[in-house]
């Protein structure tokens, strides 16, 4: 596999759907920040055929990785640290998740009030059922 | 009480809802003890679409306190047909009132609104989402006609499927021992599955039938009366043919029992005929009433000025 060089310490998000890299390297705001990422687009994998994989050089403490879950918890997280993989670490469903998808029901004041963040809630863990915060609409899934 | 703000029925734990109901109770009973609680404090009813019944139900729940309102009564006049923000409005409101009652077309609006404004916030309705004073105020008439909810049968009549009103008098009286619904519409005004899932996972009887007649009235303590809306049609047809489904008129209503109570959330239109009113157990003008006794309540709640006695 083609290699970005080794990381200190940082994440190295595996497993990622190909094709999906870009949005989840938006969905994580890395853009925002002035650490150094290398994104991998349609990496060989023995599981998935072909996969995109994500890694970012930063401090763990420093990044939030909990929307992942909501995205899409087949994405491996390893933890990096002293160029060791020191965790890999189980995604779970964020209890809310705050301007990474939109409300689609043409009711909702968030299709008209402008400066409104979209919070979607977890309301139901068996179901992964997301609510968005405002009119109660359940969450279409990304793909 | 810890309730700041009234976005949904279910904001309040039943303790809660009882304290703001026996309020409310005494509020009725003793209307003079109460008749300047509210001196000095100014109620905006912010209504961005028209909805006359309710704004006016609470301005005289803040009037019999001895407060004030002021407001608007649709968005054309307002600062919103300027494209103010909701946010922006009540931040600005906050100034010249201590607690606002914001009707809005837009599901969520009052949302938004408790989360910028420094004033409590009253959801007086918003789209087909929420309308929490309705239910408090359905809970409180049910309550003073039978004393209690416990083992109750509620017949729902009418437009079950776009009657938000019904959906949130369903979930609220969920909470209570042994209650059973009776559900009576057309096959296409059904309550929607998520309503009937509900009812099944809480192990709550109830009944899906079409007929209003004898053997559907028998057993039944209350009847709720529901109106066909026209907005929610997409033909003239459809809804010609759904609006006369249910009449209750007085030869139908010698079929029912002696303490049925009949209520309906009003305006009707043709569902209860006007013979029906002199009747003692046609109830809605009563309900009516107790929609001014409770927003008085909820008011004197959320100023905190209701003692716990
Ligand atoms: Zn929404």
């Amino acid at each position: 596999m083609l290699n970005i060089g080794a990381i200190k310490e940082g994440f190295v998000l595996d497993h990622i759907k190909a094709g999906k890299a870009m949005t989840i390297y938006h969905d994580l705001r890395l853009d925002k920040l002035d650490c150094t990422v290398a994104i991998i687009k349609n990496a060989q994998s023995s599981k998935m055929g072909r996969k995109d994989i994500i890694k970012v050089e930063c401090s763990i403490d420093y990044l939030d990785l909990d929307v992942l879950g909501f995205i899409d918890h087949n994405i491996t997280v390893n933890v990096i640290k002293d160029e060791e993989i020191i965790e890999k670490r189980a995604l779970k469903l964020p209890s809310q998740v705050v301007d990474v998808i939109k409300c689609h029901n043409p009711r909702c004041i968030t299709s008209i009030e402008q400066g409104l963040h979209h919070i979607f809630v977890l309301t139901d863990e068996k179901t992964e059922t997301y609510r968005c915060k405002y009119c109660e609409e359940a969450a279409r899934k990304r793909d | 009480m810890a309730l700041k703000h009234l976005m949904s029925p279910l904001d309040l734990s039943v303790e809660e809802l009882e304290t703001m109901m026996d309020l409310a109770d005494d509020i009725r009973s003793h209307p003079e003890k109460y008749a300047h609680v509210c001196d000095g404090k100014r109620l905006a009813t912010l209504f961005y679409e028209p909805s006359t019944r309710t704004r006016l139900s609470f301005e005289a729940a803040m009037m019999n306190l001895g407060g004030t309102v002021l407001g608007f009564s649709s968005a054309d006049n307002s600062s919103a047909a300027k494209g103010e923000s909701v946010a922006d409005t009540i931040r600005v409101v906050s100034c010249y009132a201590d607690i606002a009652a914001i009707r809005h077309p837009k599901e969520g609006a009052p949302l938004v609104a408790s989360m910028k404004s420094l004033i409590p916030v009253i959801n007086a309705g918003d789209g087909g989402h929420q309308h929490p004073t309705q239910t408090l105020t359905d809970l409180l008439t049910i309550r003073n006609l039978k004393g209690h909810f416990e083992g109750l049968t509620i017949g729902l009549c009418g437009d079950l499927k776009f009657g938000r009103t019904v959906h949130s008098l369903i979930t609220a009286l969920s909470r209570y021992h042994n209650i059973q619904f009776c559900l009576i519409s057309p096959p296409e005004l059904r309550v929607p599955s998520y309503v009937i899932e509900e009812l099944k996972e809480k192990g709550i009887p109830y009944a899906e039938v079409v007929r209003l007649d004898e053997d559907t009235m028998k057993g039944l303590d209350i009847l709720y009366m529901t109106r066909v809306q026209k907005e929610r049609f997409f033909n003239e047809e459809d809804y010609i043919r759904m609006k006369d489904f249910y009449v209750l008129d007085r030869e139908k209503l010698e079929q029912a029992p002696k303490d049925m109570y009949i209520m309906h959330p009003l305006p009707r239109v043709n569902e209860i005929s006007v013979e029906v009113d002199d009747d003692p157990r046609a109830q809605y003008f009563f309900q009516a009433q107790c929609g001014v006794y409770i927003r008085s309540a909820l008011i004197m709640t959320l100023l905190g000025l209701a003692k716990e006695n």
